[in-house]
């Protein structure tokens, strides 16, 4: 009796601790409901406007190097 | 573009970090932190890459006093002026970042402000920040080329040096808020103990990342000014 009382016990302690565990709060719902995704749209588009913006530099600078040698 | 492959291999790193990075549920559940533990991709990749870009330039300044040429002075200038943004970034994500970890909630923000402020690793790299904007205005009061570029040099050696007191040495023997303060050992991103090892496949590529971003950069303010200063090269 007393040993099954103290896998319960146990038991218990071990859930009580997984769920304080889970109690730090994480973008969960973000994720649940598909909104995370407009962030990282968002994100990547910046990054390709910056890249696109390097890469035609980069085409004319190549164009002014030919031009001068 | 000449030698494309690296210049995509910057942009698929960066792809990586920010997809990965934003979306990969492979970091810890820390108190506090939260999700704002990502940040590490970001925020801390501005400094190394400001390192990296650096340590570019130092080694372009050793090379100009060691053959004279004013090539290497152009990119070892170019080098430093890029380094800056990217630690001027750097310095504006880690204020965004611990406005939201560092200061207290129940109190209002100014009231956590004295506590932030004297915190070493902020005074440390804004010190470190501050010795390479003087080597822009340093450079701005020399006339003569050849003078410019030989003293400029020296001082990129000395301001490269003062780096690592006030970065990485200083707010490490401190009490720090900041990771990697008194009490833990070495480099907190580095170290295998610290960071989680799932958080690691994301961190190195990012590093990289970034660093080919600001090198990319960097070589086309370089070979615009070869061509420009090609008269002066001559």
């Amino acid at each position: 009796m007393m040993k099954k009382i103290f896998v319960t016990a146990f038991l218990l302690m071990v859930h009580i601790m997984m769920f304080a565990q889970n109690e730090i709060a994480m973008a969960d719902e973000m994720r649940s409901n598909g909104k995370i995704y407009v962030v990282v749209a968002v994100v990547l588009t910046i990054l390709f406007g910056i890249i696109i913006y390097l890469v035609r530099l980069d085409r004319k600078i190549s164009r002014i190097e030919k031009n001068n040698s | 573009m000449n030698k494309w492959w690296w210049k995509i291999a910057c942009i698929l790193l960066l792809v990586y970090t920010i997809v990965a990075g934003l979306l990969w549920q492979n970091v810890p559940r820390l108190p506090q932190l939260n999700e704002t533990v990502r940040n590490i991709y970001f925020h801390v990749c501005m400094w190394w890459a400001m390192m990296i870009l650096f340590g570019a330039s130092l080694y372009h300044a050793i090379k100009y006093l060691r053959f004279n040429n004013l090539r290497s002075d152009i990119m070892s200038r170019q080098y430093v002026a890029v380094g800056i943004v990217f630690g001027l970034l750097g310095y504006a994500t880690g204020s965004i970042w611990m406005s939201y970890t560092w200061a207290d909630p129940n109190l209002p923000a100014s009231a956590s402000f004295s506590e932030i402020a004297r915190e070493p690793k902020l005074i440390g790299a804004a010190i470190a920040l501050l010795i390479y904007f003087a080597y822009l205005v340093l450079r701005q009061s020399i006339n003569d080329i050849d003078k410019k570029a030989r003293i400029s040099a020296v001082y990129n050696i000395f301001a490269f040096a003062f780096l690592f007191p006030a970065i990485w040495i200083i707010p490490r023997i401190l009490p720090s808020l900041h990771p990697g303060g008194e009490g833990s050992e070495g480099n907190p991103a580095l170290n295998f103990k610290d960071l989680a090892p799932g958080m690691r496949l994301v961190f190195y590529p990012a590093i990289i990342g970034w660093t080919l971003l600001g090198v990319w950069i960097t070589t086309l303010k370089i070979r615009l000014l070869l061509v420009t200063e090609k008269n002066m090269l001559q």
